[in-house]
C-alpha cells in the first residue's frame, strides 16, 4: 500500500472528529467544512515529506482552526464588523486545544455533528446526505451518483438542508443524559439508513453504492468506540456486518438478484460474519433487549448454518413476533409470516398477512410474497394476480426480474410441478 | 528461543482500510510468512477481531467484574501476533522488520515467550 493511500485512511478515520471539533468551536457547518478541507489538503502536502503526526486529529483540528482563523482575518480586513461571536476561544493556546481532545470531548462533538444532520425538520433523505457530506465528507458528485440524481440536484438537496439547520437555531451545548439517549437513537437510525440504502441497491448501482455500506459500518465501528457498553450500537454494527457478508453472494454474473435460499454460502465474507457474531453474543449478555438486537440476532441465525435448509426458521419467527411487540409494525408482520410459511407451512402464512391487504397495497413484497405463498398453496389464478401486482410495484430491474421468473414458472410448470418439491426440500 | 511478536496497530486507521487495501497487506504478508513456515520457525499466528468485539475481565475487585471493550484506552490497538522460534533477538527482529516492511504502519513488540503451550497435548 502507497504512503497516499495510508495518508487517506488516517484522515478518513479522523474525519469525523475534526469536523465535529470544527463545528463546536466556529458553531457554522460551512466554516467547520472549509477548514476541514484546507487542514486535510496541509496534511496531503506535508505528511508525505514529514510522515504523519502521532494524534491526526489534533493536528488537523488546530490546523484547521488557525487556517479559518487567518482567512477571517483577511475578510475582515475587506469588511467592517468582525463578527466576534462566530469564532469563539481566540484566546485558546493550542496547549489547551490538545489538552481538550479528550475521548469524553471526541463522544460529545460527533454526537453533536451526527445529531446536527439527524435534524427532526429534515426528511431522511436530506439526512443521509448530510451525513455523507458532513460526517464522511464524501463529495457532492459521489452522493449524487449514489442517490441517482444529478449534481446540481444534490448541492441543492445539501444546501436547502444546511440552511433549515442555520434557521432552527441548534443549540451547541453538551447534550444532557436524556437528551444523549434520545440522540443516540436517532444518530442510529441514520446510520442504519444510509446502511440500506447502499444494500437496497441494484447490481448495477453497486459500484457506486457498496461505499454507503462499508460507510455505514465505518461509522457504526465509530458509535461503538464512543458508546462501548451500549447493547443496541453493539447490536447495529452486527447487523450491518452480518448483512455485508453476502453482499458478493446477493447478485449473479447476470446481475440477477440471487434470494437467501439460493446464495452460495462459500461466497460470504467469513471475518464480517465472525465479528457479526461476536458482537450479537457480546450484545445479549446484556439483557436489555431491543429492535436492533433482535433484528441481528435474526441475521445470525441466517449466518450460523451451513446450509440454508438447516436454517431455525421457528426461532427466526419467535423473533420477529418479539420485534413485533417492540416495534410494530406491517412490514415486521410481512416477515414474520415468511418465517412461518417456512416454519408451519404458507396456510398459515396467508392468514396472517390478509389483514395487510389495505396497508401494504403499494409495497412490492406483499404481493411478492403473498404470491408465493398462494403458489405453494397451488393457487396459481391468484398467484398471477398477486405477482403481477408486484411486477408493477418493482423498484429495481432485479426485483422485476425475479418477479418475471416466477411468472413465467407459473406459466410453464405443470400445476403441481416445482412448489411441492419446494415444500420437500425446506421441510 | 520463542518468541511472540504482537502486531499493534490505530485500530481506526486499520479499518478504515478498504477491502482491496486490506487484501493486499494480507498478501504481501503471507509471503514473508511462508518463508518462515518453510524454515520451520513460525509457531501460531493469530489476527484479532477489533476491540469493540472485545470483553474484559478485571480481577481487581472482588467479585470480578466484566465490562465491554479492551483492556485499556490506548492510541495503538493489540491487533494479532506470531509466535516465532528464533535463535536470538536479533533473529526474531530481523523477521519483525520483514513483516513491517510490508504492513504499514504500527509497531510490533517483541517479547521472550515464557510457557508455550499450544492446547494439543492430552491432559
Amino acid at each position: 500500500m502507497s504512503d497516499t493511500c495510508r495518508i487517506n485512511a488516517v484522515i478518513s478515520s479522523a474525519r469525523p472528529r475534526v469536523v465535529a471539533a470544527l463545528l463546536r468551536h466556529f458553531r457554522d457547518l460551512d466554516l467547520a467544512e472549509e477548514a476541514c478541507q484546507e487542514a486535510c489538503l496541509r496534511a496531503l502536502r506535508l505528511w508525505p515529506m514529514q510522515g504523519p503526526p502521532r494524534d491526526a486529529a489534533a493536528w488537523l483540528i488546530m490546523v484547521g482552526r488557525n487556517a479559518a482563523i487567518d482567512a477571517a482575518r483577511r475578510r475582515q480586513r475587506l469588511t467592517p464588523l468582525p463578527d466576534e461571536d462566530a469564532i469563539s476561544d481566540l484566546s485558546d493556546n493550542e496547549e489547551a486545544t490538545v489538552e481538550r481532545l479528550d475521548a469524553a470531548d471526541y463522544r460529545d462533538d460527533i454526537l453533536r455533528l451526527l445529531f446536527v444532520c439527524c435534524h427532526p425538520e429534515l426528511p431522511a433523505t436530506q439526512q443521509i446526505a448530510l451525513a455523507l457530506r458532513i460526517v464522511s465528507g464524501l463529495s457532492v458528485a459521489q452522493i449524487a451518483r449514489a442517490f441517482l440524481v444529478t449534481e446540481t440536484a444534490m448541492e441543492q438537496r445539501i444546501t436547502r438542508a444546511k440552511r433549515k439547520i442555520g434557521n432552527a437555531n441548534v443549540p451547541f451545548e453538551a447534550p444532557g443524559a436524556v437528551e444523549r439517549s434520545e440522540r443516540i437513537a436517532a444518530v442510529a437510525g441514520v446510520v442504519y439508513l444510509l446502511f440500506n440504502e447502499g444494500y437496497t441497491s441494484d447490481v448495477a448501482e453497486q459500484g457506486a453504492r457498496a461505499t454507503l455500506c462499508e460507510e455505514g459500518i465505518r461509522l457504526g465501528r465509530l458509535l461503538l468506540q464512543l458508546f462501548s457498553v451500549e447493547p443496541e450500537i453493539m447490536a447495529l454494527l452486527a447487523l450491518m456486518l452480518l448483512q455485508h457478508a453476502r453482499a458478493d453472494a446477493r447478485f449473479d454474473a447476470a446481475g440477477q438478484a440471487v434470494l437467501l435460499p439460493n446464495q452460495d454460502r462459500s461466497r460470504w465474507n467469513p471475518n464480517f460474519i465472525a465479528e457479526g457474531l461476536a458482537l450479537v453474543d457480546k450484545a445479549l449478555r446484556h439483557r436489555r433487549p431491543g429492535p436492533y438486537q433482535i433484528q441481528a440476532a435474526i441475521a445470525a441465525l441466517h449466518a450460523r448454518v451451513a446450509r440454508a435448509e438447516d436454517t431455525d426458521w421457528a426461532q427466526i419467527a419467535l423473533l420477529y413476533g418479539a420485534l413485533e411487540q417492540i416495534q410494530p409494525s406491517p412490514v415486521v408482520t410481512l416477515n414474520r409470516a415468511v418465517a412461518v410459511s417456512k416454519a408451519e407451512g404458507p396456510a398459515a402464512a396467508l392468514d396472517m398477512i390478509e389483514p395487510l391487504c389495505e396497508q401494504l397495497d403499494g409495497y412490492f413484497y406483499f404481493h411478492g410474497a403473498r404470491g408465493a405463498f398462494l403458489l405453494e398453496l397451488e393457487r396459481p389464478g391468484e398467484a398471477k394476480v398477486a405477482f403481477d401486482r408486484a411486477i408493477a410495484l418493482a423498484n429495481t430491474p432485479a426485483e422485476a426480474a425475479h418477479i418475471r421468473l416466477q411468472l413465467d414458472r407459473l406459466a410453464g410448470a405443470p400445476r403441481t410441478g416445482d412448489a411441492k418439491k419446494e415444500r420437500v426440500k425446506n421441510s | 528461543m520463542q518468541y511472540a511478536i504482537l502486531c499493534y496497530h490505530d485500530e481506526n486507521v486499520v479499518c478504515a482500510w478498504s477491502k482491496e487495501q486490506d487484501d493486499a497487506v494480507m498478501a504481501k504478508l503471507a509471503v514473508v510468512q511462508e518463508k518462515a513456515v518453510r524454515q520451520g520457525k513460525l509457531g501460531p499466528v493469530a489476527r484479532l477481531l477489533p476491540t469493540t468485539a472485545a470483553t474484559t475481565l478485571r480481577k481487581d475487585r472482588e467479585p470480578a467484574i466484566v465490562i465491554d471493550g479492551p483492556f485499556a484506552e490506548t492510541k495503538e490497538h493489540l491487533l494479532g501476533f506470531y509466535i516465532y522460534d528464533a535463535e536470538n533477538l536479533e533473529e526474531a527482529l530481523a523477521f519483525a522488520r520483514e513483516l513491517a516492511e510490508v504492513n504499514p504502519g504500527g509497531s510490533y513488540e517483541i517479547r521472550p515467550v515464557g510457557v508455550f503451550k499450544d492446547g494439543k497435548q492430552a491432559p
